[in-house]
C-alpha cells in the first residue's frame, strides 16, 4: 500500500518536472536545469515503477535497462552534431517501436475483456507506432545518405499509400467491435510497418526538418496512447508534451518554408523543375579571396549566412576563425539562421555553438532581415534557396511565398559557393547575377580558411 | 485499462495545452536540443514497459516487454546525453576574450 501511494506520489513528481524542465527551455541561460528536472523526474517515475506489487521478477528488466544503457550512451555521448537529425530520427524509432510492441503485447494479453474505447486506442498506439518506426528508420537512411534522399515517385503512388492505410485503419474499426479476430491484428501492424515506408519514399532532403518533426509528434501521440492504453496519467502527460512539441516544430517548419502538410507528405519537391531556369546564361561576377577579404576587413558591419552546404564541407571551425578574426578588427559580425537552415529545427544553431561561436551573435530571420540594409557585406556559405530574391516577387517560381533571409539588401553580397549548380529546390538564383554580388568559387571549408590567412597575414604585415 | 476514461481524456487535454504554451516559449536557438528532451521525457514509456516486462504474464508478452524496455532506455540515456552535452555548447562570449 505504501508502495503504491510512494509510485502515484513519484508520476506527480515526475509530471511536474518534466513541464518544468521544458519551461526551462525557452533561454540558454536557464536551459541546463531543465535537463536535471528531466533527469530526477525520470529516476523517480523509474524508481516508483519498480516498486509496483505486480512485478514478479526483476531479471528481464536488468536485462532489458543494461542493454538500452549500452545502446543508448553511445547515440548520447560520441553521435558528432552534423548527425545529429539522423539520430534524433532513429530515437523516434525506438520510442514508436516501444509503444508499438507494449500495445501488441496488451492486446494478446487482454484480447478478448477488451472494452471498444481501449481497444480503439491501443489501434491507435499500434499504428502510429509501428509506421512511426518504419518511418523513422527511412527517414535516418535518408538522412544518413544510406538510402537516396531525393524524392522517388512514381505513378498511383499515393493512391496506393492511402489504400493501405484505409484498410489499416478499417482493420482497427473492425478490431474495435469484434476485438477476438486475431488474425487480422498482424495484418493491421504489418500494413502499418510497409505504409510508414512508403510514406517517407516520395519525400526529399530538403523536407526533412518538417517530416522528423511530424514523425517527433506521432511518437509522441502513441505514446500518450499507451499511457491511456495503460491507465498510465504520467504516460500520457509525458506524451502529450512530446506530441505538442513535435506538432509545432512540424508547424513552424512548414511555415518557413511556405507549404502545407499535404504539399510536405505529398509533395515530392525537389525533383520537378531541374530543367527550369538553366535556359538563360547570365554573367556572374567572381573574386579571389585576396578580393574578399579586402572588402571584409573595410567592412564595420558584416552578416554571414550560413546553410546546409557549410556543414556538408565541415567548414564551422574555420568560419569561427573568420568571425574571430573580423571581430579582432572591430567588424561587426551576425549570423542569420532561417528556420529551416540544416536538417531539422535548429539544427544551424547547434553546428554554430559547437564551433565555439557565442549564442548572442545567432540571430533568427525576423530579427535579422531589417539589418541587411545596414549591412556592408552579406556573407553566404552554403545556403541557396532561402536567398533567393525570386520568393518575394516572381510568382512563377515554386518557392515563391516563401520567407527568405534579405541577403540581396546588403551593400555587397558575397556567395562561397562549388559551382552554379542549383539548390535542393533545382531553381536558379537571381541573387547570383545581381551587380553588388561577388561569387567566391571553391570549398567552403578551404575558401573561408584562405580569407583568414589573408586576414592574419595582411596584420602580421601591416 | 483506464478505470476513469473521462478523466485520462482530461489529463492528456489539459497536457497537451500545456505543452503548446510552454513549447510555442522555446527560443528557436534550442529547437534541436528541445527535441532530444522531448525525446528522452516521452521515454517515460519505459515505466509501462517494465511493468510488463517484469510481470511475466506470458512469455510473448515479456519478450515485447524486454524489447520495449531496450528501446526506452536507449532513449532515455542517449537523449539526456545528447541534449547536456548541446546545451553545453551554448555560450556567450566570456568578457576579455
Amino acid at each position: 500500500m505504501i508502495a503504491a501511494t510512494f509510485t502515484q506520489w513519484s508520476y506527480l513528481a515526475a509530471a511536474a518536472l518534466f513541464i518544468l524542465s521544458l519551461k526551462w527551455m525557452s533561454h540558454p541561460t536557464t536551459a541546463r536545469r531543465s535537463v536535471r528536472a528531466g533527469e530526477i523526474g525520470m529516476a523517480l517515475a523509474i524508481a516508483g515503477t519498480l516498486l509496483l506489487h505486480e512485478i514478479v521478477s526483476y531479471r528481464w528488466i536488468v536485462v532489458g535497462i543494461v542493454l538500452g544503457a549500452i545502446i543508448g550512451w553511445p547515440l548520447g555521448a560520441y553521435m558528432p552534431m552534423t548527425h545529429v537529425p539522423q539520430r534524433t530520427a532513429l530515437s523516434h524509432a525506438f520510442g514508436a517501436l516501444a509503444a508499438a510492441v507494449v500495445g501488441t503485447s496488451e492486446y494478446y494479453l487482454h484480447t478478448v475483456t477488451l472494452p471498444p474505447f481501449t481497444m480503439a486506442v491501443l489501434c491507435v498506439e499500434v499504428i502510429l507506432g509501428f509506421l512511426t518506426f518504419t518511418g523513422s528508420l527511412m527517414a535516418a537512411g535518408k538522412l544518413q545518405e544510406w538510402l537516396p534522399s531525393r524524392p522517388i515517385l512514381y505513378r498511383g503512388q499515393h493512391i496506393v499509400n492511402l489504400s493501405l492505410f484505409a484498410v489499416a485503419v478499417a482493420l482497427a474499426a473492425y478490431l474495435v467491435r469484434h476485438p477476438d479476430r486475431m488474425e487480422l491484428f498482424p495484418v493491421m501492424a504489418g500494413l502499418s510497418l510497409l505504409f510508414g515506408i512508403l510514406l517517407i519514399i516520395p519525400i526529399g532532403g530538403a523536407d526533412m526538418p518538417t517530416v522528423i518533426s511530424l514523425l517527433n509528434s506521432y511518437a509522441g501521440l502513441s505514446a500518450s496512447a499507451m499511457g491511456f492504453v495503460l491507465d498510465n496519467n504520467l504516460l500520457i502527460v509525458a506524451g502529450a508534451l512530446d506530441g505538442s512539441s513535435g506538432f509545432i516544430l512540424s508547424v513552424i517548419m512548414c511555415r518557413a518554408m511556405n507549404r502545407s502538410f499535404t504539399n510536405v507528405l505529398f509533395g515530392g519537391f525537389g525533383q520537378v523543375r531541374l530543367t527550369a531556369g538553366a535556359a538563360e546564361r547570365k554573367s556572374v561576377r567572381s573574386a579571389t579571396a585576396e578580393e574578399a577579404a579586402t572588402l571584409l576587413e573595410a567592412a564595420s558591419s558584416v552578416i554571414i549566412v550560413p546553410g546546409y552546404g557549410m556543414a556538408v564541407a565541415q567548414a564551422q571551425h574555420k568560419v569561427r576563425e573568420l568571425y574571430d578574426a573580423l571581430t579582432r578588427r572591430g567588424v561587426d559580425v551576425k549570423f542569420a539562421i532561417h528556420p529551416v537552415a540544416g536538417r531539422m529545427p535548429g539544427h544551424m544553431n547547434v553546428l554554430l555553438a559547437e564551433a565555439d561561436i557565442p549564442y548572442d551573435r545567432l540571430v533568427e530571420m525576423e530579427e535579422v532581415n531589417p539589418e541587411f540594409p545596414r549591412a556592408d557585406v552579406a556573407l553566404v556559405i552554403g545556403a541557396n534557396d532561402v536567398t533567393n530574391p525570386a520568393a518575394r516577387h516572381d510568382p512563377a517560381s515554386p518557392i515563391h511565398g516563401m520567407p527568405i533571409l534579405d541577403v540581396d539588401k546588403a551593400r555587397t553580397v558575397m556567395v562561397i559557393k562549388r559551382s552554379m549548380s542549383p539548390g535542393f529546390a533545382g531553381i536558379d538564383n537571381e541573387l547570383y547575377y545581381m551587380d553588388k554580388t561577388l561569387m567566391l568559387f571553391g570549398d567552403a571549408k578551404h575558401f573561408v580558411g584562405e580569407l583568414v590567412k589573408e586576414m592574419t597575414g595582411a596584420r602580421i604585415g601591416a | 485499462m483506464p478505470s476513469n476514461l473521462e478523466g485520462a481524456l482530461f489529463v492528456f487535454l489539459l497536457a497537451t495545452f500545456v505543452g503548446f504554451e510552454v513549447i510555442r516559449r522555446v527560443s528557436p536557438l534550442l529547437h534541436t536540443p528541445l527535441m532530444s528532451l522531448t525525446n528522452a521525457i516521452s521515454a517515460i514509456s519505459l515505466v509501462g514497459s517494465i511493468a510488463i516486462a517484469g510481470a511475466e504474464k506470458s512469455s510473448l508478452s515479456t519478450v515485447l516487454g524486454t524489447l520495449a524496455v531496450v528501446c526506452a532506455m536507449a532513449n532515455v540515456v542517449g537523449g539526456f546525453v545528447i541534449t547536456d552535452r548541446m546545451l553545453r555548447m551554448f555560450r556567450k562570449r566570456e568578457p576579455g576574450q
